[in-house]
C-alpha cells in the first residue's frame, strides 16, 4: 500500500505550511482550549471563531471550505449530546411522546446541545487544519520540543512509520481468509459467530507473531545502520520572527473570542 | 473504508473542562510512571518493538469479522497489549495508539486525550493484566477464560466510564447514557474476549518463549492483581446500578459535590427523592451483575476447555 493511504497532509505553498509546527500544535490546542471555555449559548463567539477558522484556511490556500468538507466526522458521537435537550432545568418548550416516554425539551437544553455541537465541530476542524499543514513527523518533533517524553514521541514514529506495513499485512490476511471462504448465493455460508470470530483471534495472533518477528529484523537493521536509541529529523525547526509575530497575533485573536463570550 | 472509528473515542467538545483536565493528570501521572518504569527495565531495543507493537495495535482493529445485518465486530485490543507486553509497555503502546488516531484522524479530541487515554489504556491494562495475572499457573482452560473475562470486562468498564464522563461534564443524562453505552459494549466485549482467547491461544501455541508464567510474572507485580481486581469490581457493581437506579447514583454524586464541580449547572433533584441508595432494588441489581459475570466467567471457562479438548485430540 502506497503511505500516503492514511497521510493526511495536504501539499501546498502557504503561510500556514512555512508556520513552526510547535506554533501550529500550541495555537491548534489554545484555540480548542478556548472553546471550551466559552459558556453555552455564546452564538456570537462561537460564529467569530468560525470566521477565524475561515480565515485560517484562506491561509493555507488549500480552499476557504477545506476544513468544513472533513468535518463531519464527529457527528455520530453527537448522538451522546441528544439526551442534553431533554434537561430538567429552564423552560419547557412541549413535549413529545415516545410510547411509554414522555420527553420534555426544555430551551436551556437546546441552549447547552447546540453549543457542545458547536465546540466539537469548531475543534475537530482546528485539528483538521493541523495535520493538512504539518507533516506528520514534524508534528510529533514539535511535540518532543514541549517536552514530551522521548520515549512517547518515539514509539509514535514507529507506529506512523509501520502502521502502513503492518496495514498491508492486514490486508493480506484479510484476503486470504476471503478466498479462503466460498460462498453460494442463497445458502448459508461460514459457521456461527463465536466460530468467526475465532478465526479473527487467530489472525490477530498471526499478524501479532509477524509484527513481533519483524521488530526484531527491524532492530537489527537500525542497529547496523547507528541507531543509538533516538529518532533524528532533517528539519531542524528554528522559530523564526514571523512563527512569533503568528503566536502573538492568534493569543490576541483568542483573547478576543473569550471576551465576546463572555460580554 | 479502511479506517473505521471504534466507538469510545470522545472528540472535542463533549467533555466539560474541569473532567477533561482531572483525567489529563490522572493520565500524565499514570503514563509517567509507565515510562519511568520501562526505562528502568528494559533496553533501548524495546522501544523499536513496542512502537511495532502499536503499530499490530492499530492494524489489528482493522480485523473484522461479520456478526449479522451488516455489521461488524472489531477488536480493540487494549486487554490483549497489556497481558502480552506486561501493563507498562501496554500503557505506553495503547497510548500511542489514542494519540495518533486523535492527531492524524481526528477520531478522539486534543483535550479530552487524557479521558480517552484513560478509559481505553489504562483502563484496559489493568483489568487485562491484572485479572490474567491473578490465574498464572494455573491450566491452559482457565488462564484462556480469565483473558476473555477480562477483555470483556475491560470493554464494559471502558464504556462505564466514558458514559461516567460525559454525564458528569453535562453531556449526557445518565439514565439514557449509561444503558446506551452498556448496551451496546456488552455485546462489543464478547467479540473482543472470544478474539483475545483466540489470539492468546495461538500465541502461546506457536510462541510459547513469549507468554509462560515466568514472563508474565517478571511484567508486572502482585498489585496489579488488586488494582484489576478492584477496578472490575467496580465496573461490575457500577453499572447495574447506574442503569437501574441513576438517581442513588447521582445524588451520591451531590453528596460528594462531585456534581457541582463538573458541571455548569447541576440537574436538580426533586425534592421528594425519597429511594434509599442501597435499597432493596440496588442491592438487587448489584447481584443480578455479579451473577451475570459468573454466567460469563462460567462459559468462558467451558469454551476454553473446549478448545483445549480440541487442541489435544488434534495432536494425538
Amino acid at each position: 500500500m502506497h503511505a500516503d493511504a492514511f497521510d493526511r497532509f495536504h501539499e501546498a505553498e502557504s503561510r500556514l505550511h512555512r508556520l513552526d509546527p510547535r506554533v501550529k500544535v500550541v495555537v491548534t490546542v489554545l484555540f480548542i482550549l478556548s472553546n471550551a471555555l466559552l459558556p453555552d449559548g455564546a452564538w456570537a463567539a462561537f460564529g467569530l471563531s468560525w470566521i477565524v477558522l475561515l480565515w485560517a484556511n484562506h491561509l493555507s490556500s488549500l480552499g476557504v471550505d477545506f476544513s468544513f468538507r472533513r468535518s463531519f466526522i464527529a457527528l455520530p458521537f453527537a448522538l451522546a449530546a441528544v439526551s442534553a435537550i431533554f434537561s430538567p432545568l429552564g423552560v419547557p418548550l412541549g413535549d413529545w411522546s415516545i410510547g411509554p416516554l414522555t420527553l420534555i425539551p426544555t430551551d436551556y437544553g437546546l441552549i447547552k446541545f447546540g453549543s457542545i455541537i458547536l465546540r466539537s465541530w469548531l475543534s475537530v476542524q482546528a485539528a483538521i487544519l493541523l495535520v493538512a499543514t504539518t507533516r506528520f513527523p514534524d508534528m510529533i518533533h514539535a511535540f518532543e520540543h514541549l517536552r514530551v517524553p522521548a520515549v512517547l514521541t518515539t514509539i509514535v514514529s514507529f507506529l506512523y512509520r509501520y502502521m502502513f506495513v503492518l496495514t498491508d499485512e492486514v490486508m493480506r490476511l484479510l484476503r486470504a481468509r476471503q478466498s479462503r471462504s466460498g460462498s453460494v448465493a442463497g445458502l448459508k455460508s461460514g459457521r456461527s459467530v463465536a466460530w468467526r470470530a475465532r478465526v479473527t483471534g487467530n489472525m490477530a495472533g498471526q499478524l501479532f507473531l509477524r509484527s513481533y518477528e519483524r521488530s526484531d529484523r527491524i532492530y537489527n537493521a537500525m542497529l547496523a545502520r547507528g541507531y543509538t536509541g533516538q529518532l533524528r529529523t532533517l528539519h531542524a525547526h528554528v522559530m523564526q520572527s514571523s512563527d512569533w509575530f503568528f503566536t502573538a497575533l492568534s493569543i490576541v485573536i483568542i483573547l478576543l473570542l473569550q471576551f465576546t463570550g463572555r460580554i | 473504508m479502511l479506517y473505521s472509528p471504534a466507538p469510545l473515542h470522545i472528540p472535542d467538545g463533549f467533555l466539560s473542562l474541569v473532567i477533561a483536565l482531572i483525567f489529563w493528570g490522572i493520565t500524565i501521572i499514570t503514563v509517567g510512571i509507565a515510562i519511568s518504569k520501562t526505562n528502568k527495565s528494559l533496553g533501548e531495543k524495546q522501544v523499536p518493538l513496542m512502537g511495532i507493537m502499536a503499530a499490530f495495535i492499530f492494524a489489528a482493529q482493522m480485523l473484522n469479522f461479520p456478526v449479522a445485518g451488516g455489521t461488524s465486530g472489531h477488536f480493540l485490543g487494549g486487554a490483549l497489549a497489556a497481558i502480552v507486553l506486561g501493563p507498562w509497555a501496554g500503557i505506553l503502546v495503547m497510548t500511542a495508539v489514542i494519540a495518533l488516531q486523535a492527531l492524524l484522524f481526528q477520531d478522539g479530541g486534543l483535550l479530552v486525550m487524557g479521558a480517552n487515554i484513560f478509559n481505553m489504556g489504562l483502563l484496559t491494562a489493568m483489568i487485562g493484566f491484572g485479572l490474567y495475572r491473578s490465574v498464572i499457573g494455573r491450566s491452559k482452560g482457565m488462564r484462556l477464560a480469565v483473558a476473555g473475562v477480562a477483555a470483556w470486562l475491560a470493554v464494559v468498564a471502558s464504556a462505564l466510564v466514558t458514559a461516567l464522563q460525559l454525564w458528569l461534564s453535562g453531556t449526557s443524562r445518565l439514565e439514557i447514557v449509561v444503558p446506551a453505552m452498556l448496551g451496546v459494549h456488552l455485546l462489543i466485549g464478547l467479540g473482543e474476549a472470544v478474539i483475545t482467547v483466540a489470539a492468546l491461544s495461538f500465541i502461546e501455541q506457536t510462541r510459547p518463549d513469549l507468554i509462560n508464567e515466568k514472563e508474565t510474572a517478571a511484567k508486572g507485580g502482585r498489585g496489579w492483581i488488586y488494582a484489576g481486581i478492584a477496578i472490575a469490581l467496580f465496573a461490575v457493581l457500577l453499572s447495574p446500578l447506574a442503569s437501574a437506579s441513576p438517581d442513588g447514583l447521582e445524588r451520591v454524586a451531590e453528596d460528594i459535590g462531585f456534581l457541582a464541580h463538573g458541571q455548569d449547572a447541576p440537574y436538580q433533584i426533586l425534592p421528594d427523592y425519597t429511594i434509599p441508595f442501597l435499597g432493596e432494588t440496588a442491592l438487587s441489581t448489584i447481584v443480578a451483575g455479579a451473577v451475570g459475570a459468573l454466567v460469563v466467567l462460567g462459559i468462558m471457562i467451558l469454551v476454553g476447555n473446549m478448545l483445549r479438548r480440541k487442541k489435544a485430540h488434534s495432536h494425538q
